[in-house]
């Protein structure tokens, strides 16, 4: 082989070395990231939709659920939960609601995104509907009740007797002018 | 055969496929790219000295530290040391040139304009990059300023550069080697050189994916960053020190291999451990990938995680006292002189074994929640940044100029820059560790009246500091100048290596017909 050729091979080689670093980083790195949040549960990250399938209550133990919301940044909507804390069993199912008002004189469109501590409760609080699936438009001056339905697995860490469920909105306004348009 | 380098200035030097001629550019770029982030360190340290706003508004203070960092980092000490590299790695193993000539024209050149786009920023409407040099989302996204654009694709163009030299040194080393120079008898520069090149290679992708994404978030309507479309701020930094600190090492290997050559020459000994500073070396870059998460041990990490990556970052401590262990012995019972270049390469060890303990009281994830983000981690890092790799590298030239260019540079002129290097350095930096221990935060423009004094301390240190540099620049372009002729090939008297073996100044070509190593 000619001196050239292997300076090539080499050359090659590091490149798609390092063209695959660029796809690790990209590609790989963020879901690993997010997978090793969802099984540590660390990131507070709850999972989607859940479905109950015929749970016993546990009607030994009694857990505080408590609620908070914030609004990111510069969100102006008045955002709160209508009742701060809640008791319920293990495997019992509840509603509650959070109270949304758009207080500003424009369409917007909101996106709440929970959080739940502790992290090893993460796994165990399930949600069977929640407006946190959906992003929430509200037109100028719109008020809404936002309803979250939960069970806590009775699973839960017998060493868990409270846990924190938050809600932090986002104005998303700007990347959904489709949602904007169909308020008006 | 046997031509000269281009008698037109443009043709020699925009066409330039020798790596002599290449490694003067990357030298003289990077020493252009230290004077401009030490101005904006100048700039810093004039608005620190005394508390309260005078110079600058603070908009503008945190877009100086953002450029310091990036400029020093990537501008200054990176091509300092990959000019070294183009310089002198094919005169230690006796090659005639870098493998890829037409690339490493290419890896320089896209240089200039990625620091000119980033540079250009300050002049524009919003000013230039200001979330500081680690660029956390969403600072550098949600609210960064517009020019952030720019930023990214001169990380880009770095990163393509830092790529490409890589590349080329490894190529380099791995085919064109002198017939008889195995690995184990190359010289410690060029082993620390190849394993930085692989670092580089394995991280500047990463650095390149982290910023294309922050593009994407941007521009694109993605969600990597931004938790409102269920991205996490957190795995930024996650990526981000998954390059960073690969990236520290990548700075300071090469300066380990600078002093592993300086030492032994001026203690007329072998090195000693040669075999132990190369598995060390490796050790270290192994250890690089494993430990970043100690950057963030105030993220809200599981107290597994912060057990696991304190004690992996506390085991580099074993590889590197290694290699200063290594550098104490070739000195004792040596016949030491002390020229400039081991006066830097000594003042290289003291100093950066400081920076390296005050690393390991960093490491402890306990203290850390102390010391994060203080002025503790400013001066631990520029211990090991300016003590390491500016030290290591003004040791670098004094040690090879002469060779370079046939001249001596004025040693009393080189000793006072050293002294007043090494005694500025420690003024400006020492007293950074006591403002950080007492809660001084890092990055902001203004302080409370207690750090008052040291600041002052600090900043007159600073100037000092320099104002050193500037006597070093005067030092090199004297000797280029105007230094007394010499002819020794030998330059030093325990000088050993094949680039000691070609005439002085070292010719246009060198090595057209390999040398035989015994």
């Amino acid at each position: 082989m000619s001196r050239t050729s292997i300076h090539r091979g080499l050359l090659i080689k590091l490149l798609m070395g390092a063209g695959a670093m660029f796809a690790f980083a990209i590609f790989v790195l963020p879901p690993i990231y997010d997978l090793f949040c969802e099984i540590t549960g660390i990131g507070g990250k709850t999972g989607g939709a859940y479905t109950v399938n015929e749970v016993t209550i546990d009607t030994s133990r009694k857990v505080e659920v408590q609620f908070v919301a914030t609004n990111n940044a510069t969100m102006p909507w008045d955002f709160y939960p209508t009742e701060h804390k809640v008791f319920v069993h293990p495997g019992e199912s509840r509603e509650i609601t959070f109270y949304a008002r758009n207080k500003t004189g424009n369409d917007m469109v909101a996106q709440a995104i929970p959080n739940v501590l502790p992290n090893n409760a993460a796994d165990y609080f399930h949600k069977t509907e929640c407006f946190c699936f959906n992003n929430q438009p509200l037109s100028a001056g719109e008020q809404a009740e936002l309803a979250v339905v939960f069970v806590l697995d009775p699973d839960l860490p017998v060493s868990v007797n409270t846990v924190t469920l938050s809600y932090t909105l986002f104005d998303i306004t700007d990347r959904m002018p489709m949602q904007v348009s169909q308020i008006q | 055969m046997a031509h000269g380098p281009s008698q037109n200035f443009f043709s020699r030097w925009l066409f330039s496929t020798n790596h002599k001629d290449i490694g003067t550019l990357y030298l003289w770029f990077s020493f252009a790219m230290f004077l401009l982030g030490g101005f904006f360190a100048m700039v810093i340290r004039a608005e620190l000295f005394q508390p309260g706003m005078q110079l600058i508004k603070p908009e503008f203070f945190v877009q100086m530290t953002t450029m310091h960092g990036l400029v020093m980092v990537f501008g200054a000490i990176m091509p300092a040391f990959v000019g070294l590299a183009n310089w002198m790695i094919p005169m230690m193993i006796g090659a005639p040139d870098m493998a890829l000539p037409r690339m490493n024209n290419l890896s320089f050149w896209i240089l200039p304009f990625a620091f000119a786009m980033l540079t250009s920023t300050l002049f524009m409407e919003g000013g230039g990059p200001n979330f500081g040099w680690t660029f956390y989302a969403p600072l550098s996204t949600t609210y960064a300023p517009d020019t952030v654009n720019y930023f990214i694709f001169g990380v880009h163009m770095m990163g393509a550069s830092s790529i490409m030299g890589s590349i080329n040194i490894i190529a380099t080393v791995m085919n064109m080697r002198a017939p008889g120079m195995t690995y184990m008898k190359m010289p410690l520069f060029v082993w620390t050189w190849v394993i930085t090149a692989f670092l580089l290679v394995a991280v500047m992708p990463v650095l390149a994916g982290a910023v294309t994404m922050m593009l994407m978030d941007i521009n694109f309507g993605t969600s990597f960053f931004d938790a409102a479309g269920g991205g996490d701020p957190v795995l930024f930094q996650h990526v981000f020190w998954f390059f960073g600190h690969p990236e520290v090492y990548i700075i300071i290997l090469p300066a380990f291999g600078v002093v592993s050559q300086i030492i032994p020459t001026f203690s007329r000994k072998p090195l000693f451990g040669y075999s132990s500073m190369v598995y060390a070396t490796a050790s270290i870059a192994f250890l690089s990938f494993i430990v970043w998460a100690h950057h963030m041990f105030t993220v809200g990490m599981p107290i597994a995680g912060e057990l696991y990556f304190m004690y992996a970052t506390m085991l580099i401590a074993v590889p590197t006292g290694v290699k200063v262990f290594n550098w104490i012995t070739t000195m004792y019972k040596g016949a030491l002189t002390f020229e400039t270049p081991m006066l830097f390469s000594i003042a290289f060890v003291i100093l950066f074994t400081f920076g390296g303990f005050t690393g390991v009281m960093l490491s402890i994830a306990a203290a850390d929640t102390q010391y994060h983000d203080t002025y503790f981690v400013v001066a631990h890092f520029h211990y090991v940044m300016v003590a390491g790799a500016v030290f290591s590298g003004t040791a670098a030239v004094y040690y090879w100029l002469p060779k370079w260019c046939g001249r001596m540079y004025d040693e009393t002129m080189g000793k006072v820059q050293f002294w007043i290097a090494f005694i500025a350095f420690n003024i400006t930096f020492m007293p950074q560790h006591f403002l950080g221990l007492a809660g001084m935060p890092r990055r902001y423009s203004d302080y409370g009246l207690q750090f008052a004094d040291w600041n002052m301390v600090s900043s007159i240190g600073a100037f000092l500091y320099g104002g050193a540099q500037l006597l070093f620049l005067y030092n090199v372009i004297r000797t280029i100048g105007w230094g007394k002729p010499i002819d020794d090939p030998q330059v030093w008297e325990g000088a050993e290596g094949l680039e000691w073996t070609v005439p002085t100044p070292a010719p246009f070509h060198t090595f057209s017909t390999p040398p035989v190593v015994k």
